[in-house]
């Protein structure tokens, strides 16, 4: 017992009496019992969304670009916001998962396996706008440099559209590799545990034969770490990386510096919202009360304050230096920003990134579920205002006011981002009924130190 | 060697780390453990080497990184030289800023992946493998060491009892040859 020690000041992370086989029971129970009414109809409904956007989808590309509300002036709206709004919301997952491992934070175990699905599928949909933008996605393959029939025309290695490619691609893989080895484990417990023919069989080919020995432990451990390692700095570099496709280019609004660790600060921030919105959910239908308790939900209420006054604090530098520099353009672009036509998103930003997070200063606020799911939705909503605030506000009123112009979206604009948050919750809600939604193998190795029936028990002595 | 071995059953992590110590000091040969998560300190105790895995991923790293170097040397400097907007972009040295992502991308992902699969192959994991544990519940809440019987197979069954076995089965290896 005295290798378990934790601090009796440390609250604990698993409660009630559990044992080793209660928390093999509790992680398999979502996976073993059918699903709910509920289940079947937020299943229905996302079902529904995903199916308009695909509608969508194949309207745009029978039909062309020209079915978006984009214009001469606004060449980019819609499309690239949500790209980076969902780039931005799959940070959260490898940031819990490798930069939280880094630093031993224990509580990170009860969330790590959905905030890293939660990434994986929403980096699916931030890789979904960059395609359908092509205008002609079947010719997706000129993205990568690959010897072609051009005499070989090479792709350009200089734009940061392409650093682009690679940065999602290796993030969306790395993310992939990394969460599918933590799941061996936990898919072997499904294995030896189920009855069903059929389950057996799906569980023993996904769980790639996986048999626990004590040398793949030792290498299960290493490759983590190493993993969590590598993953620390690409998380950073990828939001650095969506940020470059404005800071490097020589729009007033854009063409800023400060962007890089602003827009990573961003990501963070927007990415716990979303994780706390599923989990706080989550935890409820799955009844998982036992492993993500309002103690995770407290830790993660309070990086979501933290990175909010981060942001906060980047649009208020932003001023700053627009001020600053003396430069016409810049001020104007800044100026018209919170002042002009835009200024309700503006405002909307304000509001939801900077003033609404800093109510978790309050200890009562931050341990409410109720509070904390508000605050998660209308932090994601400000963050897609702030993307939609840097892209559009920059473009409408360009250095022609003869050309100058709002941007409307159109059914098909607005069908094709629901439709993404359609396809987003078609994945997850599958993924809730058939993964182990927590890294029970994990979760065990923190049993002894971290549950509560334990803690108790050495209080005692 | 016998040709008999014995499965032990512990149901505790640390009941499991003390007897594998025990074990190890009476000189009876570990075959294999099987867990249901990672017990820290369990490969110093059965005298396990530590694994190369981050020397391997570490060379990975270095193949990525010259890959993506020589990659984009020869795209963008050898074979088809660009002007893009006057800007010095025509020797690898005036070049090398803009490369600078794609080359962290690059290490990373040969890193990451190389290592992955280099796990995988070393512990055997991949598709349609069928699993080695010997108990289902391995996976669950119980320890199992594979191990052998010793000279004196009573003895070591009354050892293997005190330190707090939950149950001991005698393995003959050679029907399972046959």
């Amino acid at each position: 017992m005295s290798s378990h020690y934790e601090a009796p000041i440390r609250k604990p992370l698993v409660i009630g009496d559990k044992s080793y086989h209660d928390i093999t029971e509790d992680i398999a129970r979502p996976i073993e019992t059918p699903p709910n009414k509920d289940w079947w109809i937020a299943f229905g409904i996302s079902m529904a969304a995903f199916m308009w956007g695909v509608g969508c989808i194949i309207y745009t590309i029978g039909t062309g670009i020209g079915t978006w509300g984009l214009n001469k002036t606004v060449g980019w709206a819609w499309d690239i916001t949500n790209f980076v709004w969902w780039v931005g919301i799959g940070h959260a997952g490898t940031l819990i998962s490798a930069v939280l491992l880094l630093f031993r934070q224990k509580w990170r175990m009860g969330i790590n396996r959905s905030a890293e699905a939660m990434t994986i599928f929403s980096v699916i949909q931030a890789g979904l706008f960059p395609v359908i933008h092509m205008g002609r996605p079947w010719l997706i393959y000129w993205f990568f440099p690959i010897p072609n029939q051009f005499g070989s025309l090479w792709v350009n290695f200089n734009s940061p559209l392409l650093w682009d490619v690679f940065a999602i691609s290796t993030y969306l893989t790395v993310s992939l590799v990394f969460w599918w080895t933590g799941l061996l484990p936990d898919f072997a417990m499904i294995r030896d545990r189920a009855v069903k023919p059929f389950q057996k069989k799906i569980y023993s080919l996904i769980s790639f034969g996986w048999s626990g020995r004590a040398k793949d432990w030792q290498r299960f451990e290493e490759v983590s770490l190493v993993l969590a390692g590598l993953a620390t700095p690409l998380v950073l570099s990828v939001h650095t990386i969506v940020s470059f496709d404005f800071a490097t280019s020589v729009i007033p609004g854009w063409h800023t510096t400060i962007f890089p660790p602003y827009f990573v600060a961003g990501a963070i921030f927007s990415g716990f919202a979303m994780v706390q919105t599923l989990l706080i959910i989550m935890r409820k239908v799955s009844r998982l009360e036992s492993y993500i308790t309002v103690q995770h939900i407290e830790m993660m209420n309070i990086v979501i304050m933290i990175t909010g006054s981060i942001v906060g604090c980047a649009y208020i530098t932003e001023l700053f230096i627009a001020w600053y520099s003396g430069v016409e353009y810049e001020q104007y672009a800044f100026l018209n920003r919170a002042t002009g036509p835009y200024w309700w998103a503006y405002f909307l930003m304000m509001s939801c990134n900077v003033v609404s997070p800093q109510v978790m200063w309050f200890k009562k606020i931050r341990t409410s579920i109720i509070w904390s799911f508000v605050i998660s939705i209308v932090v994601n909503v400000g963050m897609w205002f702030e993307r939609f605030v840097i892209i559009v506000t920059s473009l409408h009123r360009d250095y022609l006011p003869s050309s100058w112009t709002m941007f409307s979206p159109t059914f098909i604009d607005i069908g094709i981002f629901i439709g993404t948050i359609g396809f987003f919750f078609v994945l997850f809600l599958l993924y809730a009924r058939s993964f182990p939604v927590v890294a029970q193998s994990e979760v065990k190795t923190i049993l002894k130190s971290s549950g509560e029936n334990y803690k108790k028990l050495r209080d005692k002595k | 060697m016998s040709s008999k071995s014995l499965h032990v059953l512990f149901d505790d992590d640390d009941t499991l780390l003390d007897a594998v110590k025990q074990i190890v000091k009476s000189k009876i040969y570990i075959n294999e453990i099987y867990t249901p998560f990672p017990v820290h300190g369990l490969d110093k105790a059965m005298k396990l080497k530590p694994t190369n895995m981050s020397i391997a991923t570490f060379i990975y790293g270095c193949i990525g990184f010259t890959v993506a170097i020589m990659m984009m040397n020869y795209i963008m400097i050898v074979d088809w030289p660009q002007n893009i907007g006057g800007k010095p972009s025509f020797t690898l040295i005036e070049n090398i800023p803009s490369f600078v992502p794609i080359i962290f991308e690059m290490t990373v992902f040969f890193a990451a992946h190389l290592m992955v699969i280099t796990f995988y192959l070393k512990s055997k994991l991949w598709p349609f493998k069928k699993s080695e544990n010997p108990h289902p519940s391995t996976t669950d809440d119980k320890f199992l060491i594979d191990m052998e019987t010793g000279t004196n197979i009573a003895k070591t069954k009354t050892m293997l009892k005190k330190l707090g076995a939950i149950s001991i089965e005698i393995i003959n290896n050679d029907e399972d040859e046959k």
